[in-house]
């Protein structure tokens, strides 16, 4: 069974991190990977840097420049993870834009992940009918989970087609905006989760952008099965470096 | 074939709606709504009444004999030039401005690369009395000051894209990002005939009142609709799409598109795409662009801001893939003589990003009888800094 889909069944609430592969430093992928398991995180999307993130906030975007001067490449990224299931075991997903796979070819691309283990990919730029229409069949032909994007504005007939169309979790943006743009959780967010919840979906939600503490993440999971934190680890890596994500992760539970 | 969009916005294989879930609601509240609303009949009114009174269209079929003699062929300047703002760039703004006001939007929202398109933003939503912000990359708002000055004049925020290159593909990013941010109130004129469909296809209608005088102007003129070959330069493709729309079905027309070559196609400094590129996907549209081969947005170059854009509109990737229009490239320095040339054979300046396609008599030798409709798409104002650099004017 797909790793993704075994964590969901446990009992507890997700704790999933987003970093950008390549960043800091290039080589830093696989010591990030390991030490953000060690440290008792469920989940990890690795990013695949692109040039023109344009679902992502000033901190994404410079960490994906960085890893990009760095010399970050799709090859690369899947030379540095080829033995990554010798030491890890919580399920990784890859999260990108699509030109970079269109380019490496979506079939070579999922292959790949298959051979390396990884579990699922979130492509904010492939539109569910394009996914469907052209590439579900390869994505399942590999094993791999495809998890859609919904937010606030979304309407309840697209998210019971998402839902129909998602085979792991659903990733709900918590605001109008882009990663790493709102400070802290209003009434609107949680008005917005109770919505979801109360539609009783046949996939579980992982909450994403704006989760920056345990309070935010509290919040997020009080209805939600888990939450994913980007830009805030990513800030905490570019003021601290890669020796202290044990103490990051202390501070959201 | 068909050169126009399906139903789902593809020319070809090019096109299509390639965004993210955030802006999924504003895409598809545009499109299911698009053509409904700008054929209604007043909407219509509306709009040709403003194109009429406020743009002064109809915009002149002008002979341009010196030039013809020059070159040896008969040469038509379409006088978008001397529209209200200096660009053909203001004729979709009043399109895009009406359709915002019917979708119940207040709040407008454009990216800009020489500032045309940005002025041409500026002045609709001083007229309608919108809030409006225009983002433009660093670059181009050194390069381009005056228009600068201008949309700050007509009340706009113009807001710098510090990312990337810091030119227009930036600019675009920021656009797209602030109105992730803003999806209910805001709604995002684009200034090319690229982005996610409907855009491309709608910026196209807009724009196709160009192709629309043409015809009945060229029957006064020369007693045909036809011309036998109608040139545009290219950057995202608006103007061009508009020149060329209702000529596309016509097969004995000639579609003529001039990019920007840089510093030359393969210098490494160039904004070539139908020459440079792949197909890819950038700005929520498949389409041909400058990418490495890691898929990675290259950065282009042109000294014309309004031409430095790595990838072309969907529709004009088809037209180079079927082989309907012959794709030429013009460097910087050919476009600048050619700007020179129409200045002192004819009186008019061109904007810099027109130069390039006046540049396609470097490239292309035409008959005699041949009648050629250069698309004028802009005037010089703007480029006199880099005119005055360039040629040591001061
Ligand atoms: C005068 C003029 N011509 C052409 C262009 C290129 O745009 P497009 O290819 O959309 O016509 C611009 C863009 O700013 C412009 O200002």
């Amino acid at each position: 069974m797909n790793r993704i889909t075994t964590k969901l069944e446990e009992g507890k609430k997700l704790l999933s991190i987003y970093f950008t592969a390549g960043y800091p430093a290039l080589n830093d992928t696989v010591k990030i990977i390991q030490d953000i398991e060690k440290n008792g995180v469920d989940m990890i999307e690795i990013g695949l840097p692109f040039s023109d993130p344009l679902a992502d906030g000033p901190t994404i975007q410079e960490s994906s420049t960085a890893a990009l001067k760095n010399g970050m490449t799709t090859e690369i990224l899947f030379k540095q993870l080829k033995d990554i299931r010798k030491s890890v075991s919580i399920p990784l997903i890859i999260m990108g834009y699509f030109n970079p796979m269109l380019q490496y070819g979506v079939e070579a691309f999922c292959k790949k992940c298959q051979e390396i283990g990884i579990d699922g990919l979130i492509l904010p730029d492939l539109p569910l009918d394009v996914y469907q229409d052209e590439y579900e069949a390869i994505f399942k032909k590999y094993g791999l989970i495809n998890v859609f994007l919904i937010t606030p504005q979304t309407s309840n007939t697209r998210i019971r087609q998402i839902d129909d169309a998602s085979n792991g979790f659903i990733y709900m943006v918590s605001s109008a905006s882009v990663t790493g743009s709102k400070s802290g959780f209003g009434q609107e967010q949680e008005s917005y989760f109770e919505r979801i919840a109360a539609m009783n979906l046949k996939n579980p939600q992982i909450v994403g952008f704006g989760i920056k503490d345990e309070e935010t993440f509290q919040q997020a999971t009080k209805t939600a099965k888990g939450a994913i934190i980007g830009s805030a680890f990513i800030k905490y890596l570019t003021a601290n470096g890669t020796d202290k994500i044990a103490e990051f992760t202390k501070l959201i539970r | 074939m068909n050169y126009n969009a399906d139903e789902k916005g593809y020319y070809g294989e090019f096109g299509g709606a390639f965004i993210p879930e955030m802006l999924y609601p504003n895409v598809e509240e545009l499109r299911e709504n698009y053509l409904k609303l700008m054929y209604e009949d007043s909407f219509q009114k509306e709009f040709n009444q403003l194109l009429k009174d406020y743009v002064g269209r109809p915009s002149p079929l002008y002979f341009a004999k010196r030039l013809s003699e020059k070159h040896g062929c008969k040469i038509y300047l379409k006088r978008e030039d001397l529209n209200h703002t200096g660009a053909h760039k203001i004729n979709n703004t009043i399109g895009q401005i009406l359709m915002a006001q019917k979708l119940g939007k207040t709040r407008i929202i454009a990216e800009t690369g020489a500032g045309q398109h940005g002025v041409a933003t500026a002045t609709v939503c001083a007229l309608m009395g919108m809030e409006c912000i225009v983002y433009m990359g660093e670059i181009d708002i050194a390069r381009q000051a005056p228009n600068v000055a201008r949309m700050k004049m007509l009340g706009a925020e113009v807001r710098p894209a510090k990312s990337g290159s810091r030119t227009l593909k930036d600019a675009t990013n920021e656009a797209i990002r602030d109105w992730i941010n803003n999806p209910v109130d805001t709604h995002y004129i684009i200034g090319s005939a690229i982005g996610p469909h409907p855009y491309p296809d709608m910026v196209t209608r807009f724009q196709s009142v160009i192709s629309e005088e043409i015809k009945w102007q060229l029957k006064e003129h020369e007693g045909r609709e036809n011309p036998d070959y109608v040139v545009a330069c290219i950057g995202g493709g608006s103007n061009a799409a508009g020149t060329y729309h209702h000529f596309l079905h016509e097969p004995e027309v000639g579609i003529i598109a001039v990019e920007a070559a840089g510093k030359g196609v393969n210098s490494g400094e160039s904004a070539a795409t139908s020459a440079l590129g792949k197909v890819g996907i950038i700005h929520g549209c498949k389409t041909m662009l400058m990418q490495t081969t890691d898929g990675q947005i290259t950065e282009p170059y042109s000294i014309s801001a309004g031409l430095d854009y790595p990838g072309v509109g969907p529709m004009h990737s088809h037209l180079y893939k079927s082989g309907r229009a012959e794709f030429y490239s013009a460097t910087d320095d050919e476009a600048m003589a050619a700007g020179l040339e129409l200045s002192q054979l004819e009186g008019i300046i061109p904007a810099i990003e027109t130069g390039h396609a006046f540049a396609i008599f470097e490239h292309k030798k035409f008959k005699k009888d041949d009648v050629v409709v250069i698309s004028l798409s802009g005037r010089g104002d703007k480029d006199l800094n880099t005119y005055i650099d360039y040629f040591k004017l001061a």
